[in-house]
């Protein structure tokens, strides 16, 4: 089975925000980068599904220059090869230029599976997955949490709301947008650290043309909040305090 | 003419369908259509009916039946060509991010995710978090129209809705769509454990964090979700540890709530947590730490031992 895992690169959880001059995009030189964690996710269920039925993992990304950095990682984890579709605009892209980026490489491959993330740690879109599988002309389904590969049939655990779940059959090829801890991660070895060099990467430029769909006219730091009413006391005045706020003033209990 | 997309199951409306009413009338209150997709639809257009909006579309389709992205994507296809809006709004639930990507996608649209806020001016502009919620962003769909806006859970609440002197009319349009052409099979949905709740349709919550500190203390936390009529939830690292079960964490890799009242036990505050939870109406926090971040959001705080504050209050509520 021929599945690819797209990846993104984004910056830390540490990572403390500051904006570049233009005020609409973040300071990128301040920033230390990352894998994408649910893409992370979708790369270890790509590289248990090879376990299993054999085949290759493609690793595909869409960024700048900078994201050769997560395409090694996960090449260390296991990954067979990967394709980079470079271009310094790709770093703030919106979710329909990046998935067209994406498609325009991996079209060709004819990949049997798709996997990503559900969403990305920076804009958040939750797009580009679904995106690429109408790109694609192939059927998708989002927010997996199992998945289970019958010859050219695909079965997958969609997570619904509030601990709800669905068990979606279709046929191959596919795209899924893994959810976080859908398995356990492995890390890269030093072997595969090694092995990580000799391996593949594919340049591709960006295919030209492709239109914005949104434009940030504004960043910044969220405004802050309302104003919190701290009731002091011993423990025992406090919790008869807010008991009765929020029974008379809040009116949210009885 | 803005089209707002209402979301029900089993003749249930999602409640979230309110709040992206409330955008639409925030956006424009002069031409809201709401469309009601699905075989129950009929079910709940009398109620969407009270809402200050222009008319109210059942769609009925045997594609729309069991959900599939494919058969929605289809059918609202259709429907929006039909009804020519220049919004398309939506609650940004599991259900829209499975198949309103693929809707926009196959227009050519712009869609705009995870919206809370909406700026009008020159350009309208529509505030969505970015970067986990560490920074804010004003961002402006380009291109043609309809553009694609999704509400945040808890972006609005519910109360906010503008009722209409009388109900709107009702009215069901018929679409063409091609069932055979759809290529998911979903299966029955199931709950993985039997007391299951779904957080984002409760009213009221109790909520324990790390500072709960172990697995025997999550009682005095149910004592107390029991006296407020509340559901019980916990942050992420609480479930990782398997003293929860998954589906009660609340937070950017669980649910996303806006009940009436949102009571966080030794909750720090942590951005993943708060997107989850800062559209509740009222918030209170009980924590040791008075830096904790959650107090930047509460309504209410105690700084002080939640052991020894929490059986106060559940004294308090006997009286």
């Amino acid at each position: 089975m021929k599945i690819a895992v797209c990846i993104k690169q984004v910056p830390t959880r540490e990572w403390q925000p500051r904006l570049d001059d233009t005020k609409t995009w973040i300071r990128e030189g301040d920033a230390s980068f990352e894998m994408n964690e649910p893409d992370a996710y979708a790369l270890e269920e790509a590289l248990r599904l090879k376990e299993k039925h054999g085949g290759e993992v493609v690793v595909c990304s869409a960024g700048p220059a900078r994201v050769a950095q997560v395409i090694r990682e996960a090449l260390a984890r296991g990954a067979d090869r990967a394709i980079h579709v470079e271009d310094d605009r790709l770093a703030s892209a919106d979710a329909f230029v990046t998935a067209a980026a994406l498609a325009s490489a991996m079209q060709e491959e004819k990949f049997d599976l798709t996997l990503t993330g559900l969403q990305s740690d920076d804009q958040g879109f939750a797009q580009v997955g679904v995106v690429l599988a109408e790109k694609l002309g192939v059927p998708h389904s989002t927010i997996i949490m199992e998945v289970q590969v019958e010859g050219a049939n695909l079965r997958v655990k969609r997570e619904l709301e509030g601990g709800w779940f669905q068990w979606v059959a279709m046929p191959l090829p596919a795209v899924l947008t893994i959810q976080s801890g859908i398995n356990q991660l492995r890390y890269a070895t030093l072997k595969g650290i090694m092995a990580a060099k000799k391996k593949d990467i594919r340049k591709v430029p960006a295919p030209p043309g492709i239109a914005a769909t949104q434009k940030i006219v504004n960043l910044y730091v969220p405004e802050k909040g309302k104003k919190t009413q701290i009731i002091g006391g011993s423990p025992a005045e406090a919790a008869k305090a807010l008991v009765q706020k929020l029974r008379d003033e809040a009116r949210v209990i009885q | 003419m803005i089209l707002v997309i209402a979301e029900q199951k089993d003749g249930k409306l999602n409640r979230a369908s309110w709040e992206a009413i409330v955008g639409a009338q925030q956006l424009d209150p002069s031409a809201i259509t709401v469309l009601a997709p699905g075989a129950s639809a009929a079910s709940v257009a009398a109620d969407l009916a009270t809402a200050s909006v222009k008319e109210i579309v059942t769609v009925e389709h045997a594609a729309l039946e069991p959900y599939t992205p494919d058969g929605f994507t289809a059918v609202l296809q259709d429907a929006i060509a039909q009804l020519a809006p220049t919004h398309v709004l939506l609650p940004h639930t599991y259900q829209t991010r499975d198949f309103a990507p693929k809707l926009a996608a196959r227009l050519d649209r712009a869609i705009v995710t995870d919206v809370t806020a909406i700026k009008k001016g020159g350009e309208t502009a529509f505030v969505r978090p970015m970067f986990q919620g560490k920074l804010t962003a004003d961002v402006v769909p380009q291109g043609p129209t309809p553009h694609f806006i999704t509400f945040q859970i808890g972006a609005y609440r519910v109360d906010q809705v503008a009722k209409g002197p009388s109900p709107a009319p009702v009215r069901s349009l018929t679409v063409n769509a091609d069932p055979s052409k759809i290529r998911q099979k979903p299966e029955a949905p199931f709950q993985q454990a039997k007391a299951a709740v779904d957080l984002s349709q409760a009213e009221r919550i109790v909520s324990v964090g790390r500072g709960i500190k172990e697995q025997a203390n999550i009682k005095i936390a149910e004592e107390l979700a029991k006296a407020l009529g509340a559901e019980l939830a916990a942050s992420r690292p609480i479930c990782d540890s398997g003293w929860l079960p998954m589906e009660r964490q609340v937070g950017s890799s669980g649910q996303t709530v806006a009940p009436k009242l949102y009571l966080a036990l030794g909750i720090s505050g942590a951005i993943q947590h708060l997107v989850g939870m800062k559209g509740s109406n009222t918030i209170v926090a009980i924590n040791k730490d008075a830096d904790a971040p959650i107090f930047e959001i509460a309504d209410y705080g105690i700084v002080g031992d939640l052991f020894e504050i929490v059986p106060a209050m559940i004294e308090a509520l006997k009286t």
